[in-house]
């Protein structure tokens, strides 16, 4: 299930010399890390909100059955289909049925990180289907045939020079030496291109942020209404949609979309905020005959009851990405996985396995600030560590790790023992330093003195000091 | 207060190998402000590696020595947010399946302070006495910050300090790439994070940069070093008792 080739350690060296990606990187400062504080700062309840929703959503996991069953029960009344998929193969078999019971050839789709982690696209287009993504960022990242790095953001790693040189590969059909140096001009070809694609698609699929219990409706937001014309112009719907998205109300749903843009660009709403119920009715100007909901559950019932289960709380909305320094420094494609970040180092080895994603929840400083910005207030520490107990009972954890920590745990257990080898080791340290007061390079410390200095130990230890000092009276 | 408060220091592994007048540093400034200093023997690690690389039982076992070690002081303190937080934030989860210790770790983590938030917070500590004639910036250290939730209190003791002027760091609460192991797991990543925390601090023109914990201290001056920049690195406690007239971390002797 790796969305793209290596391991976080096998990619970090190019993702830190790739200078686009880097400068892309630079910006999430000023960006979306600077405009969520913002925006914070002026809702003054949003702290409040952000317990409001927690709860709301810890009660719909507590029972979500239910949820699901009253969802699917006022799906059906307002006229749609509901499908249950328990795997990922599940999902993409039922989407293709109906794909292909509707004739389809052309598909138009909104944004859905599920499709990605189920990988659909490269599925229909092996049975013989077009899939066309509709959101900018994914239609950029399809053309150059790349997997998303960032949840919210997909092509955040490329410039415009990249995606105009896509354009110009890609859309053989226009004049090879149109201008592209304006984002303007970048838009408007892609518009016109997208346009065409919405009309003629005879399927239209999207994800749902939330889906709603009480109505049978699903919630969708974005800023460029790609998603509204994904789901109103073909002739049927697909909604692709995760069990954990369920909210129990039309009310709880609005207090999740008050937090979700806020914590995600920084904006109080994204451009179309949009509840969509059932198909096009008699009278309807628009919207699809068919409008049918594929539920995913894909190793999410596994994690409720367990260590993970806060993680369902997830609305996506990308807050722990942008602030999260590992994410930061080497981009969302360095992670391998469909979900990258904190996030994603939780998720992923949950829906996909611990024994291929171990490194995603080992690759983190621990310094909290994914849970500090997160508005459902999940502990993505706690559950990474989580992931390494597991990673370390099974034996998962790298045998250099696990023999460092193995003679430190002997050491450190025994206070005497720890004392007579730090009593001999220190001043012996601090005299193999010298007069410098620190090395360049020391034998198996080399992870650390490639890039830094190693201080070096000033002498005798705190304690055995502490010990003269207090027999001497004198410091 | 009515009597004077036995006070465990709990030095921390690093600060009693590597740079040990942060911990004369701390126990002064607690002396001075009126407390019984004693450092437990038997203290050696918190137990933060294992519990961070996933071998819990090794972190219970180290969590139970130091309740052991320390559980007879009226507090604990931790010249280090991040062992501080081990302690307080910590503890109780990771024993509270031990029908003998779930209350004791309890117990410690709601006596257990990282130095300067309690001279702050408990000692009602005010201002320093010391002098330091140098444009300082301060790093919010991950783990003191929002573990602890401490921010303002090395700033006011600070403010206090003759001579001293404080400089405010761009991304101050960014965290600086040590991260414990992670620095030796993942070296070029940590790299990239240092680098861009010795920018911040070479940006603000201070020519000392502080912070709470030696680790991340023993990371930036590694960095700070190797570039050959002039900055000097030192623990909060050293400026706040006086102690710098010794070289900085890392720094020629």
């Amino acid at each position: 299930m790796r969305s793209r080739p290596g391991s976080i350690k096998s990619n970090t060296g190019a993702a830190l010399a790739d200078p686009v990606l880097q400068e892309a990187l630079a910006k999430l400062k000023t960006g979306f890390q600077a405009k969520r504080k913002i925006a914070a700062a002026n809702l003054p309840e949003f702290d409040a909100l952000r317990d409001q929703a927690r709860d709301m959503k810890r009660a719909v996991l507590d029972d979500l059955d239910s949820y699901l069953e009253i969802f699917e029960s006022k799906v059906i009344e307002q006229g749609g289909q509901v499908h249950w998929a328990e795997t990922a193969q599940d999902a993409r078999d039922i989407v293709l049925a109906i794909c292909k019971k509707a004739n389809a050839k052309l598909i138009a789709k909104g944004k859905s990180m599920i499709s990605e982690e189920i990988m659909l696209n490269h599925w229909l287009e092996e049975h013989g289907l077009e899939v066309v993504e509709t959101d900018l960022g994914e239609y950029i990242i399809q053309l150059r045939k790349e997997p998303p790095s960032h949840i919210i953001a997909p092509a955040i790693h490329l410039n415009r020079k990249q995606v105009a040189s896509a354009f110009k590969e890609r859309h053989k059909e226009l004049d090879g030496d149109r201008p592209l140096d304006e984002p303007r001009a970048l838009l408007d070809e892609a518009r016109a291109i997208l346009r065409q694609k919405f009309l003629a698609a005879d399927v239209g699929i999207t994800g749902a942020n939330f889906l709603v219990a009480e109505t049978g409706s699903f919630v969708l937001v974005t800023n460029e209404g790609n998603g509204d014309l994904t789901q109103t112009l073909p002739r049927v719907h697909i909604v692709l949609a995760s069990i954990e998205k369920l909210v129990p109300t039309l009310e709880a749903a609005s207090l999740a979309v008050r937090l979700l843009a806020r914590s995600a660009t920084g904006q109080e709403m994204t451009s179309y905020t949009t509840v969509t119920t059932g198909p096009k009715r008699a009278g309807d100007l628009d919207g699809p005959d068919e409008f049918h909901i594929v539920l995913l559950d894909n190793g999410r019932t596994a994690m409720m009851g367990g260590p993970f289960e806060d993680m369902l709380r997830c609305i996506r909305c990308a807050a722990c990405i942008n602030h999260c320094p590992v994410y930061g420094a080497i981009g969302g494609h360095a992670y391998a996985s469909f979900y990258c970040g904190p996030m994603g180092a939780v998720l992923t080895p949950a829906l996909a396995g611990l024994e291929d994603w171990a490194e995603m929840p080992d690759a983190s400083t621990f310094c909290g600030r994914c849970e500090q910005v997160c508005p459902m207030r999940i502990p993505l520490p706690r559950m990474m560590r989580a992931w390494r107990e597991r990673a370390f009972e099974r034996a998962i954890t790298p045998a250099a790790t696990r023999f460092g920590l193995g003679v430190w745990g002997f050491v450190a257990r025994r206070p005497w023992l720890y004392r007579t080898l730090v009593n001999l080791g220190m001043p012996l340290l601090a005299m193999l330093a010298g007069k410098r007061g620190r090395f360049a390079q020391l034998p198996l410390a080399s992870g650390w003195t490639k890039s830094r200095d190693l201080p070096a130990p000033e002498g005798k230890t705190f304690l055995a000091q502490w010990e003269a000092y207090k027999k001497g009276g004198q410091r | 207060m009515a009597k004077e408060p036995r006070v465990g220091l709990f030095a921390t592994c690093l600060v009693d190998a590597m740079r040990p007048q942060i911990g004369f540093a701390a126990a002064k400034l607690l002396e001075d402000a009126g407390c019984i200093v004693e450092v437990p023997p038997s203290q050696t690690c918190c137990g933060q590696p294992a519990y961070n690389n996933g071998d819990r039982e090794t972190a219970r076992a180290l969590a139970r020595q130091v309740i052991d070690a320390f559980k007879e002081y009226d507090y604990v303190v931790v010249p280090s947010g991040s062992c501080a937080g081990m302690i307080h934030a910590h503890y109780p989860a990771l024993l509270a399946d031990d029908p003998n210790y779930a209350a004791l770790a309890l117990s410690l983590a709601s006596r257990t302070y990282e130095l300067v938030s309690f001279l702050v917070r408990v000692l009602k500590l005010e201002r320093a006495t010391a002098s330091y004639g140098e444009a300082v910036a301060y790093h919010d250290s991950c783990s003191g910050l929002r573990e602890l939730g401490i921010k303002d209190e090395p700033r006011q003791l600070l403010a206090g300090v003759d001579g001293l002027e404080l400089r405010e760091l761009a991304g101050a609460e960014e965290c600086c790439g040590f991260g414990g192991t992670f620095c030796v797991k993942y070296p070029d990543i940590s790299t990239k994070m240092v680098n861009d925390k010795v920018a911040d601090i070479e940006a603000t023109g201070a020519t000392t940069i502080l912070a709470g914990d030696l680790g991340c201290l023993m990371n930036i001056a590694g960095r700070l070093k190797r570039k050959g920049s002039g900055v000097k690195a030192r623990h909060v406690a050293e400026v706040l008792a006086g102690f710098v007239g010794g070289p900085a971390i890392g720094e020629e002797r």
